[in-house]
């Protein structure tokens, strides 16, 4: 909310700085945003008399001023054609920084004469546009005087009111909270009531709860001037356009008094005037020019041919005053807050009226804020006020609280003293008799408990007596990661220092990419852009955007991984935890010292592989099976029997292609919510059994139906002596002519450990016949001849 | 016999001298010593003689042998360097061609920065807790003290989900209070890090970002308590004792009082300002206890909540919010962190941000 000092002023009587306020205000909880000071950059011009004109002797347009500086007369060279003896205008010396040029003003010689100083018209203060002349004061401030003082512009504080303090949306507000200071004095702004001179011809009836109260008045015989010069310039500097005096009067009071009103043109009324609830499909063209559908459940002013006024929110155009307005109905009422800000949210009607409604303004204000406006209406419109029209009552705002003067110790660890506790409530408007506190009806809405009296105490008190204490750690300093998180920290580590670049990316996506991922259709209702709009069932498709976006960048080999959450559905338990990763492009470039290579499936897998050892994950078996986004025959899972731990593949050409992505792509996903917990607790290792005995290895080709997968060869070798083979490595895969078609060759290199003794020729042929042996019975593979 | 090896020593010495090459030197040391050499034949000479002369004959003879024997072995050693060296300088390469590419990855630096995090508050006794993303009514807004209607709610523009009117995308990690304190008993020491969202998108928001909740629960914490670990962890989140921190009053439905707390002292002026906002905190409000059937008139304490993206920012120097989710190799690999810098107290908490040079 933004108020200007001058309007503070006319509830706070100080002498405190803008500065000062500001810091006062910042620290009581009203948080000065901005000052804006517009005279500040003129602080250094001061203002010099003109004593004497006189026309340059070598130039016509030019004049040679005589200008008194209040301590001594400078001689200056001028062009301006309006300057004339006595004039009193901006002077700027030398050293003065001229903000349109920013620059610095050096003496100078202007056609052969001196020059000390210069004489400024508006735009050169960068205050306004002019420059047809220098700036006329008109000012009975001596020469010398500070430039901003005799401009008098108004400092504006923009304050962030905090939506609890609906009170504070008025400079009444903040001017009472800035006295319980002690800055300065509040000043009350109410008037004496006003006795009206007839009965009003409007009445008013209330038939809808959510007002309790209405206040009305009927004011005839009144003229829509211009509104008087202080009160346009209060309202530009809260940031309002001034509009008419009737108008401006209400904004007014809803700015000064936090007290919103509503005006109608008496003569556009039908007979009197209900407050009820609008009737399903009742339509109101409003003044912010859009036309609104009602509904049952809002409140609105009506007259007998209908809604006038939807109550709280904002006018009709229908009544609204205009220049040729002659009698008017003031209204100034009570209405729930929460009905208010429900009206508001379904209609979608932003004012500053319903802001102030919303947030709870005074309860008790509807008659003393109908008789400041018919105040300002009366003087400044003229007219002749009617009785006031009351309808329903002053809503029961009276609120007692027991308070154990010991809460502000327990709960801030500050002692402040009681009668220094009681001053600062008292101050604030709250009536404390022993332990009983009541609140005062602008604090109605906010204030309800103990603690929140510990607020109102240590707000204006202040903390610099709060104590640093520590608060000791009631255990050692332990690992507090549960065992998932510590996965977490490790699958990241391992995986960039396998080379990929860990990225963050939404946890939402577009609904349409979501479709070829096994959407799970969490869609959000009021997504961000509509290609953000579902929770996302993978982390794959945001990977492959993020690839998209750096190909478009110029780099085409990316490699990228996000350990973050997926989304199966909207309950808590159906959020797991997913690490993934991409490689596109390249994996070995082209470099003197190796070849270059795109990347594939063994890349995934092997980044699989390493993720899942870096979790301490159980060994894994392969299975040749994966989602339908990846590579049909590239791809494949590591589970534990059923329990899938990771998928990894060649992302589908058919994805890419629709991402627009020209590289190949691989990628894997770790499930790392079903990675088992070790089943041991036990720290120590398993003692480490060494052989003093060289190993020896023997080299097997096995030719085979090519459809045999690899990984039963090698468990079929392992399994024949899990002791003494400790290794089983394929150095060479071979399709080709020199096998018969449908086959394929695999060689394998076997490391034979032996442990007690060492083997002899025979020992060593017994187990090469079991290896073949097996081989041959569990995949039908041959020893090649 | 002196009269022979007179004769032949200087002839072999001479040759010894002038082999230029294995091959060579080895065809002498076979003239001499081999089978049938000059010194095998005079050795073989020795048993002719008489007894009377043998002796002495065979000494000299023997010296003979020996120094022809050093002289050859110290020939072949010399051969031998010179030929390795001739060898070492053929298979010169060009040390400053570049290595074998060996690209190591980064880590994000909010993932960094919630581990600097954690490790603090594990030193300080606070365990960890979680909640889900997709978030009730209940937990994030209702029993935080924020009634339906409630104008708090406006403070935090809210995702809804489709289909299910309780469902949101948590728009702040404080629901993580509740559901601890509903399931466990004071006292309560936690922090909760996480994503959270809020409907907002320019230069300074990003519909999602990230936080991290603290909740000190007991009968006797109170806002000394809480002014005291926050000073704390900024000192050793920042390395620096020069925190100053201001408690502003503000407002949280959840919290009574409410402050911002706000940090001055070098850090602030290194940025040029002379306080910057970092957090919201304050005393948890009784209704909130209640919610959770803790009893206020018994229990009392803080909590606070900061956004890890901002502080990442903040302490390493990171321009744009936006950019911390747009996942730009080109960013990564600047601000993002080796995956050998671990933080811990004791080696530092803020390591070599990865390319930093």
């Amino acid at each position: 909310m933004k108020l200007s000092l001058t309007w503070l002023k006319k509830y706070l009587e100080t002498n405190a700085t803008p500065n000062e306020i500001a810091d006062k205000l910042t620290s009581i909880g009203l948080e000065v945003e901005e000052i804006i000071n517009p005279t500040e950059q003129l602080k250094d011009f001061i203002i010099g008399e003109i004593k004497n004109v006189e026309k340059h002797p070598n130039a016509d347009k030019l004049n040679l001023l005589q200008v008194w500086t209040g301590k001594e007369m400078l001689q200056i060279v001028c062009g301006a054609p309006n300057c004339y003896v006595g004039m009193k205008s901006v002077l700027a010396l030398p050293g003065v920084l001229i903000p349109k040029y920013n620059e610095k003003l050096e003496k100078g010689k202007i056609r052969g004469i001196e020059s000390q100083g210069m004489m400024c018209a508006e735009d050169e203060l960068c205050i306004g546009e002019d420059h047809t002349g220098i700036i006329d004061l008109k000012t009975d401030l001596p020469a010398g005087t500070s430039v901003a003082e005799a401009l008098k512009s108004d400092v504006v504080f923009d304050v962030n009111v905090t939506p609890n303090r609906g009170d504070c949306f008025g400079v009444k507000g903040i001017a009472r909270d800035l006295s319980a200071t002690g800055i300065g004095s509040y000043i009350s702004n109410d008037v004496e009531p006003i006795t009206g001179s007839f009965k009003s011809p409007i009445s008013v009836q209330i038939t809808d709860q959510n007002c309790p109260q209405f206040v009305g008045r009927y004011i005839k015989g009144v003229k829509n001037v211009e509104s008087p010069d202080w009160m346009k310039e209060s309202l530009i500097a809260a940031g309002l356009r001034p509009i008419s005096a009737l108008v401006d009067i209400t904004n007014y009071l809803n700015i000064g008094e936090c007290r919103p009103l509503h005006v109608f043109d008496a003569d556009k009324l039908t007979g009197n005037i209900t407050v009820r609830s609008a009737k399903n499909g009742e339509k109101l063209d409003a003044l912010d020019d859009k036309s609104y559908t009602l509904s049952e459940g809002m409140t609105v002013i009506a007259d007998e041919a209908g809604a006038q006024s939807i109550a709280g929110v904002m006018g009709g155009v229908p009544t609204c005053c205009s220049k040729d307005t002659v009698n008017v109905f003031l209204e100034s009422a009570y209405f729930e807050p929460i009905s208010i800000a429900k009206t508001g949210r379904i209609l979608n009607a932003e004012s500053d009226s319903r802001q102030r409604f919303e947030r709870g303004i005074d309860p008790a204000s509807c008659i003393m804020g109908n008789e400041i406006a018919t105040r300002l209406i009366l003087d400044i419109c003229g007219g002749e006020a009617s009785e006031l029209v009351i309808a329903g009552q002053e809503p029961n705002w009276k609120r007692e609280i027991e308070f154990d003067w010991n809460q502000v110790k327990r709960l801030t660890g500050m002692d402040i003293p009681q009668e220094k506790m009681v001053s600062i409530l008292e101050k604030l408007g709250f009536k404390v008799n022993g332990n009983t506190l009541s609140v005062p009806s602008w604090r109605s809405n906010d204030v309800s408990c103990s603690a929140d009296i510990v607020e109102e105490i240590v707000r204006i008190n202040g903390l610099e007596e709060l104590p640093t204490l520590t608060l000791r750690a009631n255990k050692l300093p332990t690992s507090i990661l549960l065992p998932r998180q510590k996965r977490e920290v490790a699958v990241r580590r391992a995986l960039a220092s396998r080379g990929l670049n860990q990225v963050m990316t939404w946890s939402f996506m577009d609904s349409k990419l979501a479709a070829k991922f096994d959407s799970k259709g969490i869609k959000i209702a009021n997504p961000i852009a509509s290609d953000l709009d579902e929770m996302r069932p993978s982390l794959i498709p945001n990977l492959l955007i993020a690839v998209k976006h750096n190909q478009d960048r110029g780099i085409q080999d990316v490699q990228l991984f996000e350990v973050g959450p997926e989304f199966y559905s909207t309950k808590p338990t159906e959020q797991r935890l997913v690490a993934a990763g991409i490689r596109a492009g390249d994996f070995t470039t082209k470099h003197w010292a190796q070849t270059e290579r795109v990347v594939d499936v063994f890349d995934a897998k092997a980044d699989a592989l390493a993720a899942l050892e870096s979790m301490d994950a159980p060994q894994t078996q392969v299975f040749v099976k994966a989602p339908s986004w990846y590579h049909p025959g590239r791809s494949g899972s590591l589970c534990l029997g059923k329990n899938v731990l990771a998928y990894f593949g060649e992302i589908h050409p058919a994805i890419l292609k629709d991402l627009g992505i020209k590289t190949p792509v691989v990628g894997f996903e770790i499930y790392i919510d079903n990675i088992p917990q070790a089943k041991t607790k036990s720290k120590t290792q398993k003692p480490l059994k060494l052989s003093n005995l060289m190993p020896l290895t023997r080299d097997f080709a096995f030719v085979m139906d090519k459809h045999v997968e690899a990984a039963k060869v090698l468990s079929a070798i392992r399994s024949v002596d899990k002791e003494k083979i400790t290794d089983a490595v394929i150095f060479d895969v071979y399709v080709g002519d020199k096998l018969p078609a449908g086959k394929k060759q695999l060689a394998v290199k076997v490391t034979i450990q032996p442990m007690d003794k060492t083997l002899t020729d025979q020992d060593i042929e017994i187990l090469s016949t079991q290896i073949i042996n097996l081989v041959k019975k569990n995949t039908g593979a041959e020893l090649r001849a | 016999m002196q009269n022979k090896i007179n004769t032949l020593k200087p002839d072999l010495l001479q040759k010894i001298e002038q082999a230029n090459n294995l091959t060579a030197l080895d065809e002498i040391r076979v003239a001499a010593l081999g089978k049938n050499g000059a010194i095998t034949v005079l050795m073989k000479e020795l048993g002719t003689l008489p007894v009377e002369e043998k002796k002495q004959a065979g000494q000299v003879l023997n010296v003979f042998k020996t120094e022809i024997a050093n002289t050859l072995e110290a020939k072949k050693k010399k051969l031998e360097e010179a030929e390795m060296n001739a060898k070492l300088a053929s298979q010169k390469v060009d040390v400053t061609l570049p290595v074998r590419p060996n690209s190591v990855g980064r880590i994000h630096p909010v993932s960094q920065v919630m581990e600097e995090m954690l490790t603090i508050f594990a030193q300080m006794g606070f365990d960890l807790a979680e909640g889900p993303d997709i978030e009730d009514d209940w937990h994030n807004f209702e029993a935080l003290n924020i009634p339906p209607s409630h104008p708090a709610r406006q403070m935090q523009a809210t995702f809804f989900m489709e289909g299910d009117s309780d469902k949101i995308l948590r728009t702040h990690t404080s629901g993580v209070q509740i559901r601890t304190m509903e399931n466990k008993k004071p006292p309560i020491k936690i922090v909760a890090p996480g994503r959270v969202y809020r409907v907002d998108y320019d230069a300074t928001h990003t519909p999602m970002f990230h936080q991290i909740e603290g909740l000190v629960i007991d009968k006797t914490t109170n806002l000394a308590h809480l002014k005291g670990v926050l000073e704390e962890f900024l000192k050793l989140f920042f390395e620096t004792d020069d925190v100053k921190l201001r408690f502003r009053p503000s407002f949280f439905p959840f919290t009574e009082p409410s402050y911002e707390a706000d940090v001055g002292g070098s850090l602030a002026k290194s940025i040029g300002k002379e306080w910057i906002e970092l957090l919201g905190c304050g005393m948890v409000h009784p209704n909130v206890l209640k919610n959770c059937g803790i009893d206020p008139n018994e229990y009392q304490g803080f909590a606070f909540g900061c956004g890890i993206d901002r502080f990442a920012m903040l302490k390493y120097g990171i321009p744009d919010l936006r950019n911390m989710f747009d996942a730009d190799m080109r960013w990564i690999k600047h601000y993002g962190f080796l995956p050998t810098d671990i933080p811990t107290i004791t080696s530092g908490l803020s390591l070599t941000a990865g390319s930093k040079k």
